[in-house]
């Protein structure tokens, strides 16, 4: 627990809190890029450097774009006229605030028992490929199929039908 | 506190606030933004227990994590585009007035 890991917990919960509660969608995706950011970093900071970096890569390159590109495509920064929350909103929120309450002191009750961690795991990137096509390789086979049905999924879904009925 | 529990605490929080952020937006958009941050929340869990776990050279929580940001960015792929399609359709992305299972 030291001043960096303050600083990068306050850098993305305070960027997830300006996602959800900005009123223009455009400045709560560039807030969420704030948000991914800090979840980067503090997987950098858990000295996983492989999966901060895919976190970069994936994240703030590819899904960050992507909801501006959506945002952009369906006029979505126009902010509505009766507000940006749903009707039922305060159930909502009550729902979310008993979900923390729980997550919070089940992590405060166990506390005492999770381990320090002192000794500094040595994975190099060399170690996942390996781990990734020996022990891995089924699921790494199931995740190139899922994404390549995703993609073309995507663009069906999304694709402009002319001749179809008004 | 043990740096572990620092950050399940984080990730709870932003699971909590994402939560919170896909129940009370009107924006289909910004649900999705909601869902992304739990997910997100999720593998933070993940590093975290691979981290301070008794055996991170088995690398079985880095690899939850990393198959995780793929299914997620899939996740965001078919969700926009679903959200595009909708919004063709019935010219608006709120969820209030999506009141209707008939086109």
């Amino acid at each position: 627990m030291n001043f960096v890991f303050y600083v990068l917990a306050a850098l993305t919960v305070v960027g997830s809190l300006a996602a959800v509660l900005l009123k223009n969608t455009v400045h709560c995706a560039l807030a969420l890029t704030v948000a991914f950011a800090g979840l980067a970093l503090l997987f950098l900071d858990l000295d996983a450097q492989f999966a901060g970096f895919a976190q970069i890569l994936v994240y703030i390159g590819a899904v960050a774009i992507l909801v501006v590109f959506a945002i952009l495509l369906t006029k979505g920064s126009e902010t509505p006229k009766d507000g940006v929350f749903s009707k039922t909103w305060l159930a909502g929120l009550f729902v979310a605030a008993a979900v923390f309450a729980v997550l919070g002191w089940a992590v405060l009750q166990t506390a005492p028992m999770l381990s320090k961690g002192a000794t500094v795991p040595t994975v190099t990137v060399q170690d996942i490929g390996i781990a990734l096509i020996g022990r891995y390789v089924l699921p790494l086979e199931i995740v190139a199929v899922l994404l390549t049905a995703a993609l073309i999924g995507a663009v069906i879904v999304a694709m402009h039908d002319k001749e179809g009925a008004k | 506190m043990t740096p572990l529990a620092g950050f399940l605490l984080v990730a709870a929080l932003v699971f909590s606030i994402g939560l919170a952020g896909a129940l009370t937006r009107r924006n289909a958009i910004l649900v999705l933004i909601g869902i992304e941050l739990m997910l997100n929340a999720a593998n933070l869990n993940l590093i975290a227990f691979w981290r301070y776990g008794p055996h991170p050279e088995a690398l079985t929580g880095m690899m939850f994590a990393i198959f995780s940001i793929a299914v997620a960015a899939a996740e965001a792929a078919v969700g926009l585009g679903l959200v595009i399609s909708i919004h063709r359709h019935a010219h608006t992305t709120d969820l209030d007035q999506m009141n209707r299972m008939k086109g």
